[in-house]
């Protein structure tokens, strides 16, 4: 994952920030060194990973799970550690990916 | 604003003198909590405000700490802000301290020195605003109540220029409870020079919504120090500008130090704050029995003026540094910064005098004067004056 740096002069004094929704670009997900790898055959929509995802990365939409936002996912492994059917697996996260 | 009528001269303590530049100043908050030495300053000031001469809201508050928050609090919110403070007052505010020059807020503080605890002391020394030197706050030392006085209105256009908070430094009972003859700038005067306040950002503007207080890590955190970094260092020419802006109205001059007696002089004395006074006389009386001394009083603490301060002590032999607070461990601050403005040649020697408000006469200074016209060589230690055998 590449990540967006704002160059130097275009720093604003005291590090204020003049547009907001800003922390959309702050993509966290470079922070992981694991990666959940998640099987849709073995998942039983039970939705424990979303409501425990401390990122809410791992979007719930139309009655279904969809798959981990890897741009803020940081690599916690929650969702792995609770998923009762072990659906998700933590992989070493490839950093040149 | 003021009823009261214009007039030349008042009879001022040091801490009356912040007040009195506060009232014309007119700031929209002013917080502080009270304490010994800085209490004229908001005794005064609370006075002028429930005589409504001034429309600022004073917010009293619960500690320092929450002073300081306070004034922060404002200035971002894009008001002048105010406060004061002395020692420990100092001492809690200090986690906000880096904040508010962090933030770049343009925050105002008189601080009336005072010895740190403990042993408990309300007396004069430097210990509390040296506390505060690494935390991005401007610092201006005052000799009388007059600098006080002027040095509040520079310091205020000196603050919203730079986006930098500046601390004015009076010396804690010396200055700040003493009266002495003040002559005034008129009111129209100082909402003159000090101009309408135009904030760079604020959080009040819905217009422009903005963020402060952003989290900044290893990738921004530096980028953002160093801006304050580089503020800091051109905030000496401003200070010289906005110094030379003033001197129209008032003939007085506002430079980074005062070079007192320094021409030919063979030994001077560098120091801070109220001590210059005393020294100054001992100059004078010792220049008529024809020794060669002088002084050079620091106005401009921070930013420090390394290469002035080199220029005008290079012809000097010998060099004494009085240093109103202890270096535990290291040389004291100022004989610190003023060791790198001297060639090998020069002789040093630092001083130590005057913790938690021990006297110093002109006896005393008079003698290390003496001493250090008779000196060969840099000394080797510390010497403090005035300290019992």
């Amino acid at each position: 994952m590449k990540k967006k740096i704002i160059k130097k002069q275009e720093i604003l004094i005291g590090g204020t920030i003049d547009r907001p929704g800003s922390s959309r670009d702050y993509k966290t997900g470079f922070w992981k060194e694991q990666k959940p790898v998640w099987d849709n055959k073995k998942c039983i929509q039970c939705g424990l990973c979303v409501n425990y995802c401390p990122e809410n990365c791992i979007p719930f939409k139309d009655e279904e799970r969809k798959e981990t936002d890897f741009d803020y996912c940081k690599g916690c492994g929650i969702c792995a550690e609770l998923c009762p059917v072990k659906a998700i697996k933590m992989n070493k996260e490839d950093k040149n990916e | 604003m003021s009823k009261q009528k214009s007039v030349k001269y008042k009879a001022l303590t040091g801490g009356e003198a912040a007040a009195e530049a506060m009232r014309q100043i007119n700031p929209d908050v002013f917080s502080a909590y009270p304490i010994t030495p800085q209490t004229p300053i908001i005794q005064s000031f609370a006075q002028k405000v429930a005589d409504g001469e001034v429309s600022t809201k004073f917010i009293l508050v619960e500690s320092e700490h929450s002073a300081m928050s306070v004034v922060v609090g404002a200035a971002a919110s894009g008001v002048r802000a105010m406060t004061a403070t002395s020692s420990q007052g100092l001492a809690l505010m200090v986690e906000i301290l880096p904040i508010a020059s962090g933030l770049r807020l343009p925050i105002v503080m008189n601080l009336a020195t005072r010895a740190l605890s403990a042993p408990i002391n309300i007396h004069n020394d430097h210990q509390d605003a040296m506390l505060a030197r690494d935390l991005g706050w401007i610092q201006i030392f005052c000799e009388n109540n007059q600098e006080v006085y002027d040095n509040n209105f520079l310091a205020l256009c000196l603050a919203e220029e730079m986006s930098l908070p500046v601390m004015i430094c009076q010396d804690g009972f010396i200055t700040s409870h003493n009266t002495e003859k003040v002559e005034m700038i008129s009111n129209s005067q100082v909402k003159r020079f000090i101009k309408k306040y135009q904030p760079k950002f604020s959080l009040l503007n819905l217009k422009k919504p903005i963020t402060i207080g952003s989290l900044a890590l290893p990738d921004y955190y530096f980028e953002i120090k160093k801006q304050v970094s580089e503020a800091m260092a051109k905030s000496g020419e401003k200070y010289l500008s906005f110094g030379q802006e003033l001197n129209k109205i008032t003939k007085r001059n506002y430079k980074y130090f005062e070079a007192y007696q320094t021409k030919n002089a063979k030994a001077v004395i560098v120091a801070l704050g109220s001590t210059a006074g005393t020294i100054k006389f001992v100059v004078d009386k010792m220049r008529k029995d024809k020794k060669n001394v002088g002084l050079l009083k620091i106005n401009l603490f921070r930013p420090f003026p390394y290469q002035e301060i080199k220029e005008i002590l290079k012809k000097i032999p010998v060099v004494g540094v009085f240093d109103r607070t202890l270096g535990i461990g290291s040389y004291a601050p100022l004989a610190g910064e003023i060791k790198h403005c001297l060639n090998a040649k020069q002789i040093f020697q630092d001083f130590i005098y005057g913790l938690g408000g021990r006297e110093i006469d002109p006896k005393d200074i008079e003698k290390t004067f003496e001493n250090l016209l008779k000196i060969k060589k840099s000394g080797l230690e510390t010497k403090y004056l005035g300290l019992r055998k």
